[in-house]
């Protein structure tokens, strides 16, 4: 019966090509323009790590109280960042699935190669889990283990463009490297990992460095051998030792730290770790003011460092907004064609077809036209992704990637909203009794 | 006028289409409106004022020096940057408008240092980075040998002399004369010399707007506490040539260190990367609004289109009964101009209220009544402009189609 109704379908949208066409078009059109231009949105200010980003938090611990807020823009916020004995708390009671506390470093590295030039690199000093906790995919070997941060391991993973610079880009996992005339153990080689915004360190890299992340190497380490922080340093007074042993020892701000926490139990808990630790402290005598810590996920963070530009959410309601626009389109275009159709129900309904049919049938054709123009919409995307790399700088349109889940849904969505479009006329039609309607007209 | 009310009797008939077309027309409305509001806000925010002679400079980053030995440094670069033909003057300077090196301060005026009220940026330079970026004096004076003092603990001298932009001043002391005025960081003592037109934070878009112009300037001696930044004044037709000859240059004057290709570059070119990505987002959302206007033209000629097929035998008795070709044009029309206006009227609501939500979430500026308007007025001609194809054919059928049957 379906494919009688798909012929049915074929023959009546052949009947009025033009009107057909501009319906298959007009949602071709729509889904096309609106998942091109969301995936450049996204693609410009949107999550970096979009499958994990509501599992990563950013503990803030109020150390300066009072005096520290500014009233300008940030009320009575913390401070953006940890100092070092916070930082090594929190590490230490490891409360969280995984967690790293990090910090920008800017060493030099002396290639194997006597004829190169010393260069200056830039990257992070962090704890193993960092990796898992990010997803870092690897081109050779791996992560360091926990082991390796106890024991404060001369070792160092490096980014792929390092590695071409330095061994040719093989597999250099095992070699050494000289990191400010010190030797590190190669353990692996990242498989071209540099994302924007530089979400695991907003605070030491404003988000959108241009920098690259070409080291990593164990926290513990970077604080043995004083790998000074290239970062930003926050104070609220001047620290008392001079260099870097007198930062770790001040209330200067200049850790990041990141935590991965799976549900919502882990998060409450870790909230109220972090509240636990912060009255410890409090009950030893290091402040005096009210507890105002914060955990926010990932997007909060993002937005509330301002990482992101506030209009992103607009600009991707605009996108959506387009979508609908277009589906309403073809609903009406597709219901001012129906509506003239009950003289043609009530033939059918008087030759003895159960309404059921009558649905069925109208639902096929709306459908071919949803499920046409959607398949002429994937065709349009993939021109349009194509098509930015034209009109934009290749660097953002290289960040410019169809999301397939999304486009998936979007397909079901115009071929529901044509389907809805062609259920209202045929439900009207087929209220009426068929001799009235075959009467009429 | 007299057509109003059988036009909307007619429409009464087609309910469920005219509720479609109005719903389209204030989708579309309400993203026109945001859509232009975005755009403008990008447009607005990429042409902020630097305040310093863009024109004319170039900036350049090094790294990989030895950071408690500037001064020997400084002085190579500069006695070797100046003998480049066409160079006509370098400065160590902190950082620069557009670059990706930034000092935030947080800033109080109460001696106690109780509460900060004001985050600013702090450019630190000499003499003759000052001079280099050519800043616009607006009162008070430009810094004096004697206030070029040295750097204490990698900052900023301990009692500096500074310029301030307008904007800060007058949000600092409002309505005071901001000369002579003091203000504090930590342990920082800070007074205002002069106050300047405009000197832009150096990562605009990292604060809202109205703090964008909240820099200081710190009159200081480098000594051996700051370098590795410099800025690099020339001709503006001799720019280009100049720093490529930088760069040239740089491995023979300092072979030790590493030239930060992503920081360093003509002032032009790094305003045009910071805004690379306002530039991609003012290009989409154009072509955004290209295809929502496409598609709400081409959706009203189709169901305009399909209304006239449908109303040939009553067109052709209306003009068998002495209505004018005219008239036939003009009630699909006012049908038009009435279906759209609905929709603007629900699509103004609709952007409003979408408006409304946003800043309460987010930090939206208010949507300004006349993107409302420019955007009714859009929607009305581009209805117009679509209904005059079908209503013509309309306005053709000949009053001989009466006498047929269907």
């Amino acid at each position: 019966m379906l494919g009688y109704y798909l012929d049915l379908a074929v023959r009546s949208l052949k009947r009025s090509p033009g009107l057909t066409a501009l319906m298959i078009l007009i949602v071709g059109f729509g889904v096309a323009a609106s998942m091109t231009s969301y995936s450049v949105f996204r693609a410009v200010s949107g999550d970096p790590i979009p499958w994990k980003s509501s599992r990563l938090f950013v503990p803030q611990i109020d150390i300066w109280g009072p005096k520290g807020h500014s009233d300008g823009s940030s009320g009575n916020e913390p401070p953006e960042a940890l100092d070092y004995t916070d930082a090594v708390a929190l590490m230490r009671d490891h409360r969280g699935k995984y967690q790293s506390a990090m910090y920008r470093v800017s060493p030099s590295v002396v290639p194997p190669d006597p004829h190169m030039h010393p260069i200056n690199v830039g990257g992070h000093a962090v704890y193993s889990e960092f990796f898992s906790m990010l997803d870092v995919p690897f081109q050779f070997g791996g992560a360091w283990g926990a082991d390796s941060d106890a024991q404060h391991a001369s070792v160092v993973v490096i980014n792929s463009k390092l590695n071409q610079k330095l061994f040719g880009g093989a597999n250099s996992v095992g070699k050494t490297v000289n990191i400010d005339s010190k030797d590190y153990r190669v353990v692996g080689v990242l498989d071209n990992w540099n994302p924007k915004p530089t979400f695991f360190d907003v605070v030491n890299t404003g988000g959108f460095t241009t920098g690259q992340e070409d080291v990593f190497l164990p926290f513990t380490r970077a604080i043995d051998v004083g790998m000074g922080n290239d970062g930003n340093t926050n104070c609220a007074e001047v620290p008392t030792g001079s260099g870097f042993v007198g930062l770790q020892q001040s209330s200067c701000v200049w850790i990041a730290y990141m935590v991965q926490l799976d549900d919502k139990a882990a998060v409450s808990a870790y909230k109220d770790y972090l509240d636990g630790y912060f009255r410890d402290q409090k009950a030893s005598g290091r402040f005096n003011w009210a507890l105002n810590n914060r955990l926010r996920d990932l997007p909060a963070w993002l937005e509330s460092e301002h990482v992101v530009p506030s209009d992103t959410k607009i600009s991707l309601l605009v996108a959506l907004g387009l979508l609908i626009a277009c589906l309403v389109n073809t609903a009406g275009l597709l219901l001012a064609k129906f509506l003239r159709r009950s003289s043609e129900i009530g033939v059918r309904r008087a030759l003895g077809a159960p309404r059921m049919a009558i649905y069925v049938q109208f639902l096929v054709e709306a459908g071919t036209v949803g499920l046409s123009g959607g398949l002429l919409g994937l065709l349009l995307t993939w021109v349009g992704i194509h098509g930015v790399s034209w009109v934009l700088p290749k660097e953002i349109a290289s960040l410019a990637r169809v999301d397939l889940s999304l486009l998936a849904l979007t397909l079901a969505i115009a071929v529901l909203a044509t389907m809805l479009a062609g259920l209202y006329p045929t439900f009207r039609a087929s209220r009426v009794q068929p001799a009235l309607q075959l009467k009429t007209n | 006028m007299m057509q109003i009310r059988p036009i909307l009797a007619a429409l009464r008939r087609h309910r469920i289409a005219t509720f479609l077309i109005a719903l389209e027309i204030a989708l579309a409305c309400a993203v026109l409106c945001n859509a232009c509001f975005l755009i403008v806000n990008r447009i607005h925010a990429m042409h902020v004022v630097s305040g310093v002679d863009e024109k004319s400079l170039a900036y350049l980053v090094l790294d990989g020096y030895d950071r408690g030995r500037t001064n020997d440094l400084n002085a190579r670069i500069i006695a070797g940057l100046s003998a480049i033909p066409g160079v006509k003057g370098v400065g160590v300077l902190n950082t620069i408008p557009f670059g990706d090196n930034s000092s935030i301060n947080g800033i109080t005026i109460d001696p106690a240092r109780q509460r900060y009220s004001h985050e600013i940026n702090t450019y630190i330079g000499d003499a003759a980075s000052l001079r280099a970026l050519n800043l616009r004096l607006v009162a008070g004076r430009m810094p004096t040998t004697d206030d070029y003092r040295s750097i204490a603990n990698g900052f900023v001298p301990r009692d500096s002399m500074v310029l301030i932009t307008r904007s800060l001043a007058d949000s600092v002391w409002p309505g005071e004369n901001p000369l002579g005025k003091d203000f504090w960081c930590i342990d920082f003592h800070f007074r205002v010399i002069g106050v300047v037109d405009h000197l832009t934070i150096p990562e605009p878009e990292s604060r809202a707007a109205a703090g964008r112009d909240f820099s200081a300037f710190v009159a200081a001696t480098p000594g051996n506490e700051m370098g590795g930044g410099y800025v690099i004044q020339a001709d503006p037709r001799e720019l280009p040539r100049v720093f490529r000859e930088v760069m040239l240059a740089i491995p023979k004057i300092a072979p030790e260190v590493v030239v930060d290709h992503d920081g360093s570059g003509l002032l032009s070119d790094l305003r045009e990367r910071y805004f690379l990505n306002d530039r991609a987002m003012v290009g989409i959302l154009l072509g955004v609004i290209a295809a929502l206007m496409l598609v709400t033209a081409l959706g009203i000629v189709g169901l305009a289109s399909f209304w006239v097929q449908q109303r040939r035998k009553q067109i052709g008795i209306r003009r068998a009964i002495g209505a004018t070709r005219g008239d036939v044009l003009r009630y699909f029309q006012i049908e038009n101009f009435l279906i759209v206006t609905m929709g603007i009227l629900f699509g103004v609501l609709l952007a409003y209220t979408l408006n409304l939500v946003l800043m309460k979430a987010y930090e939206v500026t208010h949507l300004p009544a006349a993107y409302l308007v420019t955007s009714a007025i859009v929607l009305w001609l581009l209805g117009q402009l679509a209904v005059l194809g079908p209503a013509l054919r309309a306005a053709a059928v000949p009053p001989v189609v009466a006498t047929r049957s269907v």
